[in-house]
């Protein structure tokens, strides 16, 4: 197949209001403030949960004395992780088909011991939030210590403590993949670069918190859960399997949900207590995490240490890469995904995007007494992207070659897909060359480097100025090679449905929720092309497993590229059924009717034959109007699975421009560009802020956001005021462009675009600050770079470190 | 239970008499006790301006101030200035510019961003990022918010512009 505009059917992509930069109809209730989150849902009877929570990283839970906060006035209800068990099962977060994977069972509050500063111990049930919170802080709780494991590189030591006694250490996973010739390349090699680098943990931080409201109808044995979430289908089998239903007894329905970015795909243990506990009451119980419990009870990600080495060989081609990655996971490997996705994908992708053939990794997940680690944006793709980056410009600035000339020469290049790396992933096509070259025409790479060695304007003497580029692959519309396999409840098969409403309009519906990507607005356009009507006629139905069809939900950037092209074959379906309809109706041939904004047309001229909405009133009022013999068939649902690849890469290209002040530490953000190739792009508005957001998470994770954990495992920095998340007036402007390879697998040929924006920003700012240090032969490799780590890099600071150096953690 | 205090508010142009506990903010009050929802929660700590209300025609966060506080104050939130121009302006504009993604921040973005346009017409893209630098958004990384508010600036300018009679 060579048009890329033609469907594995042979079907044109028809393309009106796709591709077009559509507002979100949806967006004027969240500029009106009418928007409905789960806190702002009301109920009748409804009651309030607050939770006791660890204030240790690891003991023996002595004793629980709950009768203080049940004497209390208002006060319905408290349970311990003891006496919510019976009520209630455990999971697991293990990931079957992984070798050696590991994972202890975990129930929804703590027994016999607490592994993390946060694990929710006791659950109180309360007239209000207030009551509830006073009563929790009257449980009398008395455990004795364990030692601490915070550092997964003792927890992995011969003989550690073992956090979970049922299992023989505290190794979660580990993996290792070795090309044949591996040592041959750099024992041969004329360059080898050898780094390690450190990155502190961070957490998502939606601005929402977690917030559930769960009520039981007794009458009809069901569980109906709203809830801030991505995953509505996911959370049905979760809590099915948590309180012993079947799966069709519980109803999730996402609410209004005020981002998430990962963290709200899980199974958390206080939202499965609350929903017990509803059950148990049959009262509506409603619980939102406040933004303490929120930094220790969310997941975290993206804490590594890494070594990583790379090779050239005499022309300057590299050869080989090695990395070797420690991290520590967290007291248990969170259900149903698993704590382990982040170091596969590093294993999977570090130096995947270059022409070398050799290869070798090592990663280990360890578990240790923090918070449990989960899926963050872009999942583990930044650190591999970051991994790679630094060590390829490492190699650059060793054999003196420009970072933009050396990426040329070693990038695979866009003619030779598809593409095997060495690690075993596959990549369906990619566009890296033209997407570094976008960037170095969008950013004017030759200026940037001439204002670096030649300032247009003078600079004040210790200021340098830096350019970081980066590289990367993100992985989109997954198959069910890792979550099914591993025998997860994640579908990957998504369904959807298109009906023709009784008054002309088109209604879909989709298992996706929108937790600010403007799905709804891009199911629209795409449901408007495949049927033939306008966007603004497209009602779309979200995120109620009552209402749509199965689906995976927003989880890797899987969204437009899997739901969206079950609409798309849905929306096509219902095409052909009214355009028969319609030549039943009138006499005609349906091969020679067109559907073109929302009118029966004529083939060839456009001669209107009858509207929509006239369609729908013989349809449904006036069914004597049709030949008896026929019957209009007004709605279609199809399902879609990718299944030809593990996932279907998107790519693109980063780059930071960056000022470094040596005499404070302190680096000024002057440009950041993005090129992305997600395929077709159905809505540039909502694709380009996408990139953007992302970045500039992207960014914070570079320069800004750490949870730091003392010696005892306690998070020092668990509020807003002291985990540092990028704000406004720090940001720059963020360039985007676009490189578009739509994917062959399906008809639309939408790839993720959600995740992209952060994969690059990482890598790119990093290795632009070390650009401009590289005057001064410094650089950094702890993140985030703060003023602190650039100042002890170029020798400008002694004495003792204000924090501990990043740690895997 | 805590005892009950009688506060006496204009909120959105109404006289308003609510009974509220002493430790209670007003940012609970308006959502709990006035069903008032477009004020948002984020920190409860003053960070992320997400409760922004505006208290005598400032911005503050709602969440910093007690109820018991606001006893005779003219408070205005949200659903408050749905029928300003000068908001429907920014609203409009972070509509067009997709400057919002899950709206959790937005009302606060843009009661804030309301503040700044009657203090300054005309502010550079440096002076609105500086303003807005006290709300938290974690989805969009700011750029979208700077350019509605500044499209927002330069329509109010224009239609301020066609509204004077010519000498």
């Amino acid at each position: 197949m060579t048009d890329p505009s033609s469907t594995p059917a042979g079907e044109r992509l028809r393309v009106a209001a796709i591709g077009q930069p559509l507002a979100r109809a949806e967006a004027r209730r969240f500029v009106t403030g009418t928007g409905a989150y789960v806190d702002d849902l009301p109920a009748h009877r409804m009651l309030h949960a607050a939770f006791l929570r660890s204030p240790v990283a690891h003991g023996v839970i002595e004793r629980l004395d709950t009768a203080p906060a049940r004497a209390m006035p208002g006060v319905v209800a408290v349970h311990d992780g003891e006496s919510l068990a019976a009520y209630c099962q455990p999971v697991r977060g293990l990931l079957a088909h992984l070798p050696g994977m590991q994972a202890p069972s975990q129930w929804p509050l703590a027994r016999g011991r607490v592994r993390w500063v946060g694990e929710p111990v006791a659950i109180v049930i309360a007239e209000s939030r207030a009551i509830a919170e006073d009563a929790a802080q009257a449980i009398g709780f008395e455990w004795s210590d364990l030692p601490p494991l915070v550092d997964p590189r003792a927890a992995l030591e011969p003989g550690a403590p073992r956090l979970h006694p049922e299992l023989p250490d505290n190794l979660m996973y580990s993996a290792t993949v070795a090309t044949p010739g591996v040592e041959q390349s750099f024992a041969q090699a004329s360059t080898v670069v050898d780094l390690v680098l450190r990155t502190e943990r961070v957490t998502p931080m939606a601005l929402e918190p977690r917030a559930l409201l769960a009520r039981w109808d007794e009458a009809r044995g069901r569980l109906t859960v709203h809830m801030g979430t991505q995953v509505p289908w996911m959370m049905q089998a979760v809590f099915a399997t948590v309180l012993g239903l079947r799966p069709d007894q519980v109803r999730v329905v996402a609410a209004d949900t005020g981002g998430s970015f990962g963290s709200k795909i899980h199974c958390y243990g206080d939202e499965s207590a609350v929903a017990v506990v509803a059950r148990l009451l049959d009262r509506p119980v409603k619980y939102v995490v406040d933004r303490l419990e929120a930094f220790v009870s969310d997941v975290h990600a993206r804490g590594h240490e890494a070594r990583v080495r790379a090779a050239a060989d005499v022309t300057g081609r590299l050869t080989a890469f090695e990395v070797d990655d420690l991290c520590g996971a967290g007291a248990f490997s969170i259900h149903p995904r698993g704590s382990v996705n982040e170091s596969r994908h590093v294993l999977g992708l570090t130096g995947a995007c270059y022409g070398s053939t050799e290869y070798q990794a090592r990663i280990r997940v360890a578990l240790q007494t923090k918070a449990m680690y989960g899926q963050y944006r872009g999942v583990g793709h930044p650190l591999a992207c970051l991994f790679t980056e630094a060590a390829v410009d490492a190699m650059a600035r060793r054999i003196g070659v420009d970072p933009l000339a050396f990426r040329r020469r070693n990038l695979l290049p866009d003619d030779g897909y598809p593409h095997r790396a060495p690690s075993g992933a596959r990549f369906e096509r990619l566009s890296l060359q033209a997407c570094l070259d976008e960037l170095a025409r969008l950013m004017d790479y030759d200026a940037l480097r001439a204002d670096q060695r030649t300032p247009a304007a003078p600079r004040a003497a210790g200021v340098y100025r830096g350019i970081g580029l980066a590289v990367f692959v993100e992985n989109s519309n997954h198959s069910s090679s890792n979550y099914g396999r591993g025998g997860a409840p994640i579908a990957t098969r998504d369904g959807a449905t298109a009906s023709l409403t009784q008054g002309g309009g088109i209604r879909c519906a989709v298992g996706l929720t929108d937790t600010g990507q403007g799905v709804a607005t891009a199911m629209a356009q795409i449901a408007a092309d495949a049927v033939g009507a306008a966007a603004s006629d497209v009602q779309v139905v979200l995120g109620d497993t009552d209402h749509t069809p199965v689906s995976g939900g927003n989880w890797g950037s899987r969204g437009t590229g899997i739901a969206g092209e079950a609409l798309w074959q849905a929306g096509c379906a219902l095409r052909s059924q009214l355009l028969e309809a319609a030549a039943a109706l009138h006499a005609g041939n349906p091969a020679m009717l067109d559907l073109v904004a929302g009118t029966v047309v004529r083939k060839p001229g456009g001669e209107p034959v009858c509207t929509l909405q006239a369609l729908a009133e013989a349809i449904y009022f006036r069914p004597e109007r049709f030949p008896q013999d026929f019957r209009p068939e007004p709605a279609a649902q199809r399902h879609y699975a990718q299944m030809s690849y593990d996932g279907i890469y998107t790519n693109g290209a980063s780059a930071t421009w960056v000022e470094v002040d040596t005499r404070t530490g302190f680096i000024r953000l002057l440009g950041h560009w993005i090129v992305d190739d997600c395929g077709t792009v159905v809505n540039p508005l909502l694709v380009d802020e996408q990139l953007r957001g992302a970045a500039v998470q992207g960014i914070g994770q570079a320069l800004f956001e750490g949870c730091l954990y003392g010696a005892q495992g306690e998070l020092r920095n668990a509020t807003l005021a002291d985990y540092l998340v990028p704000m406004a007036a720090e940001m720059p402007d963020i360039h985007v462009g676009h490189v578009s390879t739509p994917t062959r697998t399906s008809a639309l040929g939408a790839k993720g675009a959600a995740e992209a924006g952060v994969t690059g920003a990482v890598a790119s700012v990093v290795n632009a600050v070390n650009d401009a240090l590289a005057p001064l032969g410094a650089q950094v490799l702890e993140l985030p770079v703060t003023p602190e780590r650039v100042l002890r890099a170029i020798g400008a600071l002694d004495g003792p470190r204000q924090h501990r150096p990043a740690s895997a953690t | 239970m805590d005892p009950a205090h009688v506060v006496e508010l204009e909120l959105n142009g109404s006289r308003v008499r609510l009974e509220v506990s002493p430790r209670e903010h007003l940012a609970d009050a308006l959502r709990q006790r006035c069903g008032l929802t477009g004020t948002h929660l984020g920190c409860e700590q003053g960070v992320c301006g997400a409760c922004t209300v505006r208290i005598e025609g400032a911005a503050v966060r709602g969440c910093l101030m007690l109820a018991v506080q606001a006893d005779g104050a003219r408070v205005r939130t949200i659903e408050g200035e749905a029928g300003n121009p000068m908001m429907q302006t920014l609203q409009q504009a972070f509509v067009e510019r997709n400057a919002l993604q899950c709206g959790y921040c937005t009302p606060g973005f843009l009661l804030t961003a309301l503040e700044l346009l009657e203090l300054d017409p005309r502010p550079s893209r440096e002076a609105i990022r500086e303003y807005l630098s006290g709300n938290l958004c974690r989805c969009t990384g700011y750029q979208a918010i700077v350019d509605a508010v500044e499209l927002a600036a330069t329509r109010l300018r224009a239609a301020d512009a066609s509204t004077v009679e010519p000498a």
